[in-house]
């Protein structure tokens, strides 16, 4: 297991939280809640050691594609694919689109 | 069931457990207790090196089924095998506990209990113990005020101390995929030998401890297509009933009559095992 962390420079807070995923063989959860103003942050707990580059690269690419609400997310992985983790966190920014209150 | 029923259907099965008890609970009265953000995760799983998950794998949903307030306590299989540890497993006891007090105070809150769990986990060992001896005792203090619903719809199945809180139930559904037992097959295999016990042959598992054995050996009360509608449309109709005035696990003294009746020098097939628990006058 190791722990990651990242931050990004974002907007105004996230309206909502967000919980999207299971901590299931191959799979991912992710959830996210509203952070401080201007800075998104991102706890990575994984369960596969030595992949920090490729979660650098890969969550790089995301928040920096397009201005994002601040955020303070938390994911705990379970050996997700990155293609599974790009669908994961999709779909969690759907869900804080679509206005769909969750737990 | 025909191609059409099957493509019609929505299957609770692969349901995760969050979206099992929203499906469960009237449209809109979902409302989760000790939820994923409340910091409820596990603080022993990280010490081991096992990454947690926010709720613990346990979903605490309080709302109402056809009207009638109701706890549902889904647990998620995919989690760790759906393994009870000491949060989940207080979150669960707590629940019921808290049901049952409303009981004691005029609110007449039910509770139905999706089951989806090897047991206790591992790595909590006497911490999850203890929690799942506290679920058995909330069961039998809740079922005298009202049903206590049990649910087992696979794949995960039901095993290890769980299986208890299964037996004690007012009343178990079961579908097709669901499995119940108190040793799971890789256990038994290992310490009964392959010869006797076959972990892989799936066929030879379920046909022993699959939901419709289960069913005709009157271990289960309801027997259901994965269905989510027929799955709550069953639920509702149990949760609606008086309390029991007897269980099945008070049923000791005729079960041991008939365990004493089994010829242990013989290997037991699925039919024999319901010639001697099925007949349940």
């Amino acid at each position: 297991m190791e722990q990651l962390r990242f931050e990004y420079a974002a907007g105004a807070p996230a309206s909502r939280r967000v919980l999207v995923g299971v901590v299931g063989s191959g799979d991912l959860e992710v959830m996210i809640e509203p952070g401080d103003p201007g800075k998104t942050s991102i706890d990575v707990t994984t369960s596969v050691n030595g992949y920090g580059r490729v979660w650098d690269a890969q969550l790089t690419r995301v928040f920096s594609a397009e201005p994002r609400a601040a955020m303070r997310i938390r994911i705990h992985d379970f050996g997700a694919t990155p293609g599974v983790v790009g669908m994961r966190l999709a779909e969690a920014f759907e869900a804080l689109d679509e206005g769909k209150e969750q737990p | 069931m025909t191609r059409a029923a099957l493509l019609s259907r929505e299957s609770f099965v692969e349901l995760g457990a969050r979206a099992r008890a929203q499906a469960l609970l009237d449209p809109g009265t979902f409302r989760e207790l000790a939820g994923p953000f409340d910091g409820l995760t596990s603080p022993w799983l990280k010490r081991q090196g096992v990454v947690p998950q926010g709720d613990d794998g346990v979903v605490v949903a309080l709302g109402t089924i056809d009207g009638h307030p109701t706890v549902v306590l889904a647990i998620e299989g995919a989690f760790q095998g759906g393994s009870l540890g000491e949060v989940g497993g207080a979150k669960i006891a707590g629940a019921l506990e808290l049901a049952a007090e409303d009981n004691r105070r005029g609110v007449p809150t039910r509770a139905v209990i999706l089951f989806e769990t090897g047991g206790v986990r591992l790595q909590e060992a006497n911490l999850g113990l203890a929690s799942i001896a506290e679920v058995h005792a909330a069961i039998v203090d809740l079922r005298r005020y009202q049903p206590v619903i049990g649910v087992i719809a696979g794949q995960v199945g039901c095993f290890g101390g769980m299986s208890i809180a299964a037996g004690l139930c007012s009343e178990l559904v079961v579908t097709r995929e669901a499995r119940l037992g108190l040793n799971g097959p890789a256990v038994i295999e290992q310490e009964a030998g392959i010869a006797e016990y076959d972990s892989r042959d799936r066929p030879f598992i379920w046909s022993f401890t699959g939901g419709e054995q289960r069913f005709a050996t009157g271990l289960a009360d309801r027997f259901v297509n994965d269905d989510t509608t027929a799955i709550r449309d069953v639920v509702a109709e149990l949760i609606a009933r008086p309390p029991r005035s007897a269980h099945r696990s008070e049923r000791y003294t005729d079960y041991l009559r008939r365990l004493g009746r089994y010829d242990a020098s013989k290997q037991p097939t699925p039919d024999a095992v319901r010639d001697l628990l099925g007949d349940q006058t």
